[in-house]
This record gives structure tokens, C-alpha cells and sequence, in this order.
């Protein structure tokens, strides 16, 4: 056992941030954000094709099909990426659609997919995977993310591919990681009773608790990834959503009244992290599968 | 210990109630979050109402304009007006629970008689403007300053998350007339001073919530001139009349919320049923639980309102365990919410999406949660003081 990234993980996972930091940094983030003001649900193409050329999308295809051939633990560490970056787009249902629908390997074409009662991203995508959604069938929600569109299905999707659930708590461990950093970073510099925030218990705790939230999510996701395994990737989904949404919280927390307002990025986290633990299925469901097996097991 | 109320204490209840059931089904339907003018016209019509009706400043003194009724009485009006579903203080609330009692307190009789009537009466809105970007856990530290010309007061500075300063006349102002030394420490050198918002020299900067709306705003004093007799008590003497308006802020402020509370509560028990989502017990354990919390925040209420009565109306520091408490069980009331609605819980038309955002300032607003837990661990357990 070697339970570790080996350098070629490594080195995937910088050139994700890298990629990220060149074409999607802060800027483009409250750009993106801003833009939806007047245009929501509009996706960036030609960054989504950027991803295509990266191998985000056809990172696990085979080559000979032209795809990466990697495996879902490196998935696991891009999607970790674009959590922490809060990208925007059906990510997962369009690598998921690799290989399937035509020209989602490569980005040409933006794929989403019903999921439970939601669907993410429906008038910008061009194909949704999955069961069909009739002509009408999705109506338009004022999504609490300003960066994901949402509609709401009348009949709910029954589909529930795991590999869902253990993308998107790879999302909210990067989310999770990155409000723990934002966090830090404002304790340090904020200054209040002639010394940083960050030298009172209370906010040197809050963040220890998030650090600890993080790493013990991130543990669990990456297993998961090793083993594929439906109960990991339970535990791990519900560790990640815990992670996201309370790293979120506290983080918000620490910044104070600058935490409440539109300009700081913690807001965004936190609507994306609830976007994200309504994905695939339920906390009630996880909760009771992982009891069942505890009796079977026994 | 009684729980039950006199029998003079049970009538007010009922004339109120009739009142309330008269007057409210003829009140127009409320604004939009954003339609800042439309909100104030709203909440000052309704202040007006209150006012004819002979309910405004009930529990202010009678020598300030008030009605001079008890603390449980006015706990009563707070109780029956959120059961009833009329509006929230919302444009008043600096002017009826911030500025106005302090002036009530602590202004002379020509001040008192200069701006209690127009808030009582509806016809003023008040802000506060005590927060500066650098001055916020730590208020004492604030910077803003007044330097004394003849008789009036030039101010220079800025203050932060001012809420409502878009439409408000008069801010409550805190500012440094004495600055730090070594002989002057921060909580001296502070004074309160009422500023009239269209003042030269005042500039409002709307700032935007996670929420989306411009609840608060920034607020710019470049040489603003302030008559030296809009000081509300002694100069320097600013972060004591401060306190008193503190202590009023985390006592009784939130009553009617608590209320509304226990109703939404209901409400969530109520949706689940019709929904499903009943049938999971740990959501139905989570509603109990809250159920039994806002019920004892009630009776927190009640029993820190008979305290207030027993020292003559200040609200005494047990509020803190009280904002504490019940700022942490709002976002959990919402977070439960959200578990109801399911994907629902993303649909910002849903009236508790909206709540749920708004209820993460909770426990930030009027002191942080974290300082709250110092106010209860330094002054009501004398441990020994952090920095
Ligand atoms: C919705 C809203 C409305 C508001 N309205 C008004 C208004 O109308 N007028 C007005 O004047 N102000 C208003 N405020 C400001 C509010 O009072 C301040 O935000 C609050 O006092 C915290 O100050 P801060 O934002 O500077 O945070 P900071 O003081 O910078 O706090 C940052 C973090 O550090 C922690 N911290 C700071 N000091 C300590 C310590 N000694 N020990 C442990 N932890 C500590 C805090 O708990 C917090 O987690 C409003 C705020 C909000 C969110």
C-alpha cells in the first residue's frame, strides 16, 4: 500500500490549477458572475473547448479510442480543481458523455443530464444524457447560484450513476479547501483588538475545525476513487458535502460582515455546495444504505 | 414564578387583537426586497397606524412621548403583532429600538421633544452608524472624528454596513471627539451624535448582499457639519450612552422574530406532511428539537423581560445568552427548512431560500457569535479576560 499521489498525479493536478489560473482566475469568476446578470445560463465555449483540448472531458477514454486513458482517481483530482475554482458547466454529465455522445471528448458539444428532480445548465447544453426530457417537461427555477442555471423536471430523474456522486464530492472537497485557505488568509490579515483575528481561540479553532474537515473528506474521496466501491463513494459524498457546505459557513464567519456581502467570493461556495449536495442521492438515502450494510456486514 | 398575566395585562391582549384583526386586512400588499422608497413608505404607513392607534413607543416613557407600559406588555404587543402577521419594524428599527430609547434615556427634554415624535409617529427613519472598516468586533476603536469648530462639530471618516442609510433622515453617529493616547484610552473619547443624512458632505455607497439586495451601505463624511447640540449625552462620554443602546439592541429586538419562529416551524411541519419528507425521522427528531429550542427562547424572553421590569426597563446582559441561542437556532430553523424543500431548497421564489440567506448575518450582526461567547464567558462568569 502506498496511499499517496505519485508524481505523475501530481503533476496533473498543477497543471489543472495552472490551466484554471491562466483561464479562469478570480476575474473571470466575478466576470462570469456579473455577466449573468444580464445573461444567466450563458456558458463560456471557447473555455469549455479549452477543456476539451486539456483532456478534462476524455481523461478517462481509453487513447486508442482518443481519449487519456487515465483513471477515475486522476478524475477525481481534476474535478477537486474545478471545485476549487467554482467552474462553471455541466462538468460531469459532459465527461461522463465522452465516448458516448458525439463530441463531448473534445468540448464541441456541452452535455448535462437530469438528476433527481433538477437539471443543471438545460437551455445552454446541447444534448442531455439520460432519460429524455420531454418537449415542456423542464420549467425554469431562480437558481440560488448565480453560476447554475437550474430547471425543475415534473417527473423526477431516477437515474443515479455513483460516478455523479463521486465527481461531485471531488468538487466539494476543492470548494471545501479553498473557503479553509480564504479563511486562513483573512485571519491572518484582519486586524481587530490590535491583532490579527486569527490569534483568538475562537477563530484559530474555527479554522483548525475546517482544516480537519477537509483533510479527513479528502481522504475518503480518494479511496473512494481507488476503489470505485459504492459504499466509499457514499461516505465520501456525504463527508464532502459536510465539508463544503459548513467550510463555507465558517468561512463566511470569519470574514465577519464581509462575509454577508455580494463582492466577497464565500457566498459563491456556499450556493455552489448546496447546488452540489442536492446532486445524485439523498443524505437521508446515503445515511440509511451505509446502516443496511452495517447489519449485513455483521 | 407566574406564567399567567393579570387580568389587566389579558384585556390589553384582547383590544389589541381585535384592533389588529380590524386593521390589518386593509393594508396593501407589501413591497418588493429591492423597492427601497416602496419599503419605507410601507413600514412608516404602518408605524403611522400604530400611532393613531395609540401603540406606538408603548413601553417609551411617558416623558418621552411614550404609553409608559410595562416591559410584559409590550412583550404582549410584540407577541400579538407577529401572530398576526403584521409588518415588521423593518425602516423603524433603529429609530424605535436603537436611537429612540437611547435618546429616551439619556437626551435632554429639548432633544427628546426634537426627534421622539417623528419616530413614533413615522414620519423619521433613523440608521446607525456605529461599524468602520476597521472597527468592527472592536467598535471602540473607531476613528471617525470630530473636531470642534465654534458650535458645531466638523466630521471626517467612514462607517460600514450601514443598514437602511439609503432612506434614512438621521443616523445615530458614534465618533471620536478625544483621540487615543497614552492618557486616553479607546472607550473614552467617544461621543454619540445625531447626524440629519442630507447633510454636506455625506455620501452613501449602497453595498450588496449575498442575497443580492442592498440591505446596507457604506457611508462617506467628508467635513460634515453636526450642531454641537445633537450630542446626546456628555462629550466623550459616547461609549457608555452606546451600551445602554446595546443592551436594548440584543434584548428585545428579536421577540416578535422568535414568534415568527415558532410559526414558520409549524409551517415546515406542515409542508413535510404534505410532501413526504415526514416519514424520515431524522428530520421529524430535527423539528422537534427545534420546536422545544424556540419554545424556550420564548420563555427566556419572558422571564429576561420580568428581570428588565424588576431593574427599571435595561435589558441586563443575559441578552447575550439569548442572541447567542437564538441567532444559531434560526440558521438551523432554515438549514431544516432547506431539508423539507429538498431540490426546492434551491428556488430562490421560495420565501425560506430567501430567509435562509438572510439568517447567516444572524450570527454576525450586532456582535458576533464569538463575541457573545466572550461578553458570557468574561462579564457573567467573570472568567478572566483574552484580548
Ligand atoms: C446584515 C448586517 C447589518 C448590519 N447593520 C449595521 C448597522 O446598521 N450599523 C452598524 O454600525 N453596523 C452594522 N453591522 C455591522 C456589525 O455590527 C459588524 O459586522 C459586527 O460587529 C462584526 O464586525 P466586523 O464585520 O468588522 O467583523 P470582525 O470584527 O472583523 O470579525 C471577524 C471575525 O473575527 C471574530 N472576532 C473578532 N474579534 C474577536 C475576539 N476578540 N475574539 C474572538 N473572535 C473575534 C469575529 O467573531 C468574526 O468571526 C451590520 C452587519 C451585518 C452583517
Amino acid at each position: 500500500m502506498h496511499f499517496q499521489l505519485t508524481d505523475d498525479q501530481r503533476a496533473l493536478q498543477s497543471g489543472m490549477r495552472e490551466l484554471l489560473a491562466g483561464r479562469f482566475d478570480r476575474d473571470a469568476l466575478r466576470a462570469a458572475v456579473d455577466a449573468t446578470v444580464d445573461a444567466p445560463g450563458t456558458l463560456d465555449r471557447r473555455l469549455w473547448r479549452e477543456l476539451g483540448d486539456a483532456g478534462f472531458f476524455a481523461l478517462r477514454l481509453p487513447e486508442d479510442e482518443g481519449g487519456v486513458g487515465l483513471g477515475l482517481p486522476e478524475a477525481v483530482l481534476l474535478f477537486e480543481e474545478a471545485g476549487r475554482a467554482l467552474l462553471p458547466g455541466p462538468l460531469i454529465a459532459t465527461h461522463l458523455a465522452a465516448g458516448v455522445v458525439k463530441g463531448a471528448a473534445d468540448g464541441s458539444v456541452v452535455v448535462t443530464q437530469s438528476d433527481g428532480a433538477l437539471i443543471e445548465w438545460y437551455e445552454a447544453s446541447d444534448a442531455v444524457a439520460g432519460e429524455a426530457v420531454a418537449e415542456g417537461a423542464a420549467v425554469p427555477v431562480r437558481s440560488v447560484d448565480p453560476l447554475t442555471p437550474l430547471h425543475r423536471l415534473h417527473e423526477p430523474a431516477t437515474t443515479s450513476d455513483p460516478l455523479v456522486g463521486l465527481l461531485t464530492a471531488a468538487e466539494q472537497l476543492g470548494s471545501a479547501a479553498r473557503t479553509t485557505e480564504m479563511a486562513v488568509q483573512y485571519a491572518r490579515e484582519r486586524q481587530q483588538f490590535g491583532a490579527p483575528i486569527g490569534s483568538f481561540q475562537a477563530v484559530k479553532h474555527l479554522c483548525a475545525q475546517m482544516l480537519a474537515r477537509t483533510e479527513l473528506a479528502r481522504a475518503a474521496v480518494y479511496a473512494a476513487a481507488v476503489t470505485g466501491d459504492l459504499a466509499d463513494i457514499a461516505g465520501a459524498k456525504l463527508l464532502a458535502d459536510e465539508a463544503a457546505v459548513r467550510c463555507a459557513r465558517d468561512c463566511l464567519q470569519v470574514h465577519g460582515g464581509m462575509g454577508f456581502t455580494w463582492e466577497a467570493d464565500v457566498h459563491l461556495h456556499l450556493k455552489r455546495a448546496w447546488v452540489r449536495k442536492e446532486r445524485w442521492v439523498s443524505e437521508a438515502t446515503l445515511t440509511e444504505l451505509l446502516a443496511e450494510l452495517l447489519v449485513e456486514v455483521g | 414564578m407566574d406564567l399567567t398575566y393579570t387580568e389587566e395585562e389579558e384585556e390589553f391582549r384582547a383590544r389589541l387583537r381585535q384592533w389588529l384583526g380590524q386593521v390589518l386586512p386593509g393594508l396593501g400588499p407589501k413591497p418588493d426586497p429591492n423597492d427601497w422608497p416602496g419599503r419605507r413608505t410601507y413600514d412608516m404607513g404602518w408605524q403611522r397606524r400604530l400611532y393613531e392607534a395609540g401603540y406606538a413607543g408603548l413601553h417609551w416613557p411617558v416623558d418621552a412621548g411614550g404609553k409608559g407600559a410595562t416591559p410584559t406588555q409590550h412583550l404582549i404587543f410584540l407577541e400579538e403583532t407577529e401572530r398576526a402577521g403584521a409588518p415588521y419594524v423593518g425602516a423603524n428599527f433603529v429609530g424605535l429600538l436603537h436611537a429612540g430609547p437611547t435618546i429616551a434615556a439619556e437626551g435632554t427634554p429639548e432633544q427628546k421633544r426634537k426627534w421622539l415624535p417623528p419616530i413614533l409617529s413615522g414620519d423619521e427613519v433613523w440608521c446607525q452608524g456605529f461599524s468602520e472598516p476597521d472597527a468592527g468586533s472592536d467598535l471602540a476603536a473607531l476613528r471617525t472624528k470630530a473636531v470642534r469648530d465654534g458650535d458645531e462639530y466638523v466630521i471626517t471618516g467612514s462607517k460600514i454596513w450601514t443598514s437602511h442609510a439609503e432612506v434614512a433622515d438621521w443616523c445615530e453617529l458614534l465618533v471620536r471627539t478625544d483621540p487615543i493616547s497614552d492618557t486616553v484610552p479607546k472607550h473614552r473619547g467617544i461621543s454619540w451624535l445625531a447626524m440629519p443624512m442630507d447633510a454636506p458632505g455625506v455620501t452613501i455607497r449602497p453595498l450588496r448582499t449575498l442575497a443580492g439586495s442592498t440591505e446596507f451601505a457604506e457611508m462617506f463624511l467628508d467635513e460634515v457639519r453636526v450642531p454641537v447640540a445633537n450630542r446626546v449625552g456628555a462629550e466623550n462620554d459616547g461609549w457608555r450612552v452606546t451600551m445602554v443602546t446595546l443592551s436594548f439592541e440584543r434584548g428585545t429586538a428579536f421577540v416578535g422574530e422568535v414568534v415568527a419562529c415558532r410559526r414558520t416551524l409549524i409551517a415546515l411541519a406542515t409542508e413535510a406532511r404534505k410532501n413526504g419528507r415526514w416519514d424520515d425521522p431524522s428530520l421529524r427528531r430535527k423539528l422537534a428539537l427545534l420546536s422545544a429550542e424556540f419554545a424556550a427562547l420564548w420563555r427566556l424572553t419572558q422571564w429576561n423581560v420580568s428581570e428588565s421590569e424588576a431593574t427599571g426597563g435595561v435589558p441586563g446582559i443575559g441578552g447575550s445568552v439569548f442572541k447567542l441561542r437564538y441567532s444559531h437556532a434560526r440558521q438551523e430553523l432554515y438549514d431544516t427548512a432547506a431539508e423539507v424543500l429538498g431540490a426546492g431548497a434551491l428556488d430562490l421564489d421560495h420565501e425560506w431560500v430567501l430567509d435562509r440567506l438572510s439568517s447567516l448575518s444572524y450570527t454576525i450582526a450586532a456582535g458576533t457569535s464569538q463575541i457573545q461567547q466572550n461578553i458570557i464567558a468574561e462579564r457573567i462568569l467573570g472568567l478572566p479576560k483574552g484580548r
